[in-house]
């Protein structure tokens, strides 16, 4: 009972403050102006708890398990979520149904919790649902807008195609090993071709989720329907816990097939990052533009992954924290300029410098930070990925991998350009950025400057492992 | 001396600039800055020079390390030789000139000095690091103030030169970064320049990484073909932009050329030193050529660079002691000369409103102070005695000649031609400029010419400064030859005697 409570700590607090504002729903209600406060209150204890008490263990005969450093992932995307209700804090008030929305949210943030916990494929494939389901609804909550429920339909039926080719593989792979069990899995796999075949599918699932190429075709259109606080929850929060487990998964179950997906990694990673990178060049909507970038993205995390030692790991998870901070602020600072102006065009952008300072320093450190250049923390994230992703020498990978940070500086550039340099006659009028708000991109920014500089964080995160 | 201060005074100094409220505080603050950093580079100076008077023969000086990270293995290890020494001084230079020169700058001041202290940090930064991945930490973070500079405060088709510079040097640091990650990984899992110094790479690996790493700095120093974003970005930049991109920020390449590639891959550049003397020599005469087509002043003056850095290439790829010294002397030299140059091409433009060389004339007569610093920055481009021009390429040339090739005959003989073409296109620009009836300026101040003003205090001051260091070089070179040779020669020893 003890192991219980210690061990699901991060699941129970999520699980009581889901309880807390359904109660609050149905109960009396709450105005949103008050009920935001609390909400972000509760997220802030959330985040701070999930320091505390994080001992190894498994519960539910190997189910479920975690470690320190399954707690610090779960930390990582619990920080998320609090910045996420920090920064889209304008919009939260603006909403006739604030408490659903956060219902969602942290439904679809349980899910993942599970999701980097699970030792099963059973708990893997409910988890996952878990974490999909809500965030389709969440897709659909600019309810008066054609867009979001295009999105939402997209997303679920994307979502639901992918859980069919993920069922489908996982009974592959019990027919071919007779276990589900992460654990007695790794040692039943040798590489037979029914083993290949499902574990194809299985990447083809993961693939969709994390919006690989070629399985990216959604993610466009769902980032530029949905409101900003689900595309950052989607682009930050959702795919980092994907690419959590999808490392764990590589690393401890599929480590003998490494041969095979090793080459399947690489070839995935050059296609998505170049892919990623030149849909980003002539997209003129901020929100498809960080859409194409954050696949892109998503291809150099892969080739940080394709290491398969505790430098792919360790690097993965510290790329995913800087990048929690990176894409929040950028997204944050479109969530600002778009909830008070409705301009969401990069062309909208221009001469932003003179009447919003702030922003535009926000905005910009977060692109220097996506595009990795330093100081940022963002070009120790590549530089880190980048490092491990050369451990097997491939470094033809690498030579593409450094050649996409060239083309995905040039369309971060075109953001920056269109607010410092280029002439414009009406500007985005002065927008007053509310506390809250301010504190949330302050935050970011500090994140962006002082997370690479810190050597102790990455050793840190080496230690865990 | 703690090298530390190098890097903490410019970060004060930004942070300072920062906090001021308005423009005259901005530039008094940044300038107060840069004359520190300039006497710390002095400072520097004097106890380096003490600490060699007194025997110690450590490679490196004031070594200081402080860990970042285990694994990857990545240190703060600091330390300078003579040639570090050199350009620290040189960077410090071209910033007082740079703030001093900025003075008028109305639009975004703040911005300006913050991002110019900036590159000078990156600078400094890149000149002390003996860990690899930290000297490509501190290349890459002069790439955002280059862009902001010549996007926001530059002119012409600044935009498209800003993308241009950020896309080309982005390129030469992912083959930077691709060569030292292969370093790291075969040469025992350390980026310390040091300990790789000492670690056997084999002759193999050495050819496959020297190319990475030589054409990676070779765009940041105008490796002849990669030097297509410098004519633009020097033009289009503000003129203390164009004054740091040329005076310093080629160098930079121009030392991770030696340092990194040729010192730490002996093999590898013996094996591709042909290749270099010939992409040098071409760029020498090809530079040289392109400037005499040139009517715009910065124009004229960034192709005069291509040709210049090519001597310092040439000298690398010649590797002999002499030509290595000559090829640090010619980086110290051009940096100090091409800053001034453009300092005074800046002070010409803000009263005529023009670059243009045949729509000037005769101003000599209104603006004497800045004509004659513009003739004897002239003089010192085409290699007058006396001036460090003639000092740095004499040495060049000489170790050049130690060469006994026909290859390399022929390579030496084609470079010094260019002297000629040099002389051409600098006695026509000074002379069209300068001298002459030309009444007015085309696109001049209404008032015409016989009311434009001879430089300020400040602009006086900078090029005071800068006409200091060519002279001190020009007619003393002893000191700076008692610098860098020491250094060249711990190069050399690693080399070999070819």
């Amino acid at each position: 009972m003890n192991d219980f409570l210690t061990l699901m700590k991060p699941e129970l607090v999520i699980t009581f403050i889901i309880f807390l504002l359904l109660f609050i729903k149905i109960g009396k209600g709450m105005k949103n102006e008050s009920l935001l406060p609390l909400v972000q209150m509760l997220l802030l204890l959330n985040f701070i708890s999930g320091f505390f008490f994080n001992k190894p263990g498994s519960l539910f005969g190997d189910m479920f398990y975690t470690t320190p450093l399954v707690a610090l992932q779960k930390n990582i995307l619990s920080l998320g979520v609090y910045l996420i209700s920090l920064l889209c804090a304008d919009w939260l008030k603006k909403t006739a149904h604030m408490p659903e929305f956060f219902i969602l949210m942290l439904s679809g943030l349980l899910g993942m919790f599970l999701l980097i916990s699970s030792g099963n494929l059973l708990i893997f494939y409910l988890a996952l649902e878990l974490a999909s389901i809500p965030v389709a609804a969440m897709a659909n909550f600019d309810l008066e807008k054609k867009r979001s429920s295009e999105g939402a339909m997209k997303m679920i039926l994307s979502s639901a195609f992918s859980s069919g080719i993920l069922l489908f593989g996982i009974s592959l792979i019990y027919g071919a090993t007779g276990t589900i069990s992460f654990s007695e899995l790794s040692h039943q796999l040798n590489g037979s071709p029914l083993q290949v075949l499902a574990f194809v599918f299985l990447i083809a699932a993961f693939a969709f989720k994390l919006s690989v190429v070629p399985f990216h075709l959604w993610t466009a259109d769902v980032y530029e329907g949905s409101p900003i606080a689900t595309t950052s929850f989607l682009s930050v929060v959702s795919k980092g816990a994907i690419a959590f487990i999808f490392i764990a998964a590589l690393y401890k179950v599929f480590q003998p097939l490494q041969e095979t997906w090793y080459w399947m990694l690489v070839a995935l990673s050059v296609i998505t990052m170049i892919i990623g990178n030149l849909f980003a060049l002539r997209q003129q909507n901020i929100k498809r533009f960080l859409a194409f970038s954050s696949i892109a993205q998503v291809g150099f995390i892969l080739v940080g992954i394709s290491s398969n030692d505790a430098s792919g790991l360790s690097s993965v998870v510290y790329f995913v924290l800087i990048y929690v901070f990176s894409n929040l602020a950028a997204f944050g600072a479109a969530a600002v300029i778009s909830e008070q102006t409705g301009k969401e065009n990069i062309d909208d952008y221009k001469g932003l410098y003179r009447t919003n300072p702030f922003l535009s320093w926000i905005m910009v450190l977060a692109l220097f930070s996506l595009a990795g250049i330093p100081p940022t923390a963002g070009f120790f994230g590549k530089l880190f990925l980048l490092t491990s992703g050369s451990v097997r020498g491939n470094f033809w990978f690498i030579i593409i991998a450094g050649l996409n940070m060239v083309i995905s500086l040039y369309y971060y550039l075109r953001v920056v350009r269109a607010i410092f340099m280029d002439k414009n006659e009406n500007p985005v009028e002065k927008i007053h950025v509310s506390s809250t708000v301010k504190l949330g991109m302050i935050i970011c920014a500090a994140g962006i400057v002082v997370t690479g500089l810190i050597g102790k964080l990455y050793d840190y995160i080496q230690s865990l492992i | 001396m703690n090298l530390l201060l190098l890097i903490a005074t410019p970060l004060l100094t930004a942070l300072a600039v920062l906090l001021c409220r308005n423009k005259e505080q901005v530039k008094w603050t940044s300038l107060a800055g840069s004359f520190a950093q300039l006497g710390i580079s002095f400072l520097l100076l004097f106890a380096y020079n003490a600490e060699r008077a007194a025997g110690n023969t450590a490679q490196m000086l004031f070594e200081e390390s402080y860990k970042l990270l285990s694994s990857p293995n990545i240190n703060f290890h600091f330390g300078v030789d003579g040639i570090s020494v050199a350009m620290i001084l040189l960077t410090s230079f071209v910033l007082v000139a740079g703030v001093l020169v900025s003075w008028n700058v109305e639009k975004m001041t703040k911005e300006f000095y913050f991002l110019l202290v900036l590159l000078a940090l990156g600078a400094y930064g890149f000149f002390i690091s003996l860990d690899l991945f930290i000297l490509f930490f501190f290349l890459e973070v002069s790439v955002i103030p280059k862009y902001l500079l010549i996007g926001i405060w530059g002119s012409g088709k600044k935009e498209y030169s800003a993308n241009k510079l950020a896309l080309m040097l982005m390129g030469g640091s992912a083959l930077i970064l691709v060569g030292i990650l292969v370093l790291y990984f075969n040469a025992g899992n350390t980026f310390d320049i040091t300990q790789l110094s000492q670690s056997g790479i084999s002759g193999h690996l050495q050819k496959i990484i020297f190319p990475l790493l030589f054409l990676g700095f070779g765009v940041f120093t105008a490796l002849f073909p990669l030097h297509t974003w410098v004519p633009d970005g020097h033009s289009s930049a503000p003129t203390a932009g164009s004054m740091f991109l040329a005076g310093i920020s080629m160098k930079l390449g121009g030392y991770g050329c030696l340092r990194v590639a040729t010192y730490l891959l002996p093999e590898g550049a013996k094996e591709y030193a042909n290749i270099i003397i010939i992409l040098s020599a071409i760029a020498i005469l090809y530079g040289a050529f392109a400037t005499m087509m040139q009517k715009d002043l910065k124009y004229i003056n960034a192709y005069s660079s291509v040709s210049h850095v090519g001597f310092s290439l040439l000298g690398i790829g010649m590797l002999t002691q002499t030509a290595i010294t000559g090829a640090l002397m010619q980086m110290v030299s051009h940096g100090v000369m091409t800053a001034l140059f453009f300092a005074v091409i800046g002070m010409i433009y803000d009263r005529t409103h023009t670059r243009q060389v045949n729509e000037m004339g005769g101003l000599m007569k209104v603006m004497p102070f800045t004509m004659t610093v513009f003739f004897i920055v002239g003089l010192c481009s085409l290699g007058l005695p006396g001036l460090s021009g003639f000092v740095a390429e004499m040495t060049v040339f000489m170790g050049s000649w130690e060469n006994a090739g026909t290859f390399y005959r022929i390579a030496t003989i084609a470079a010094c031609m260019s002297i000629v073409v040099t002389a051409v296109y600098i006695l026509r620009a000074i002379g069209n400029v300068a001298m002459g009836p030309h009444p007015l300026p085309v696109s001049a101040s209404r008032e015409g010419n016989n009311r434009l003003s001879d430089a300020k205090w400040n602009e006086k001051l900078a090029a005071i400064i800068l006409l200091a260091g060519i002279l001190a070089i020009g007619i003393v070179p002893e000191w700076l030859n008692n610098l860098l040779r020491p250094a060249a020669e711990v190069i050399m020893n690693r080399i070999g005697v070819k």
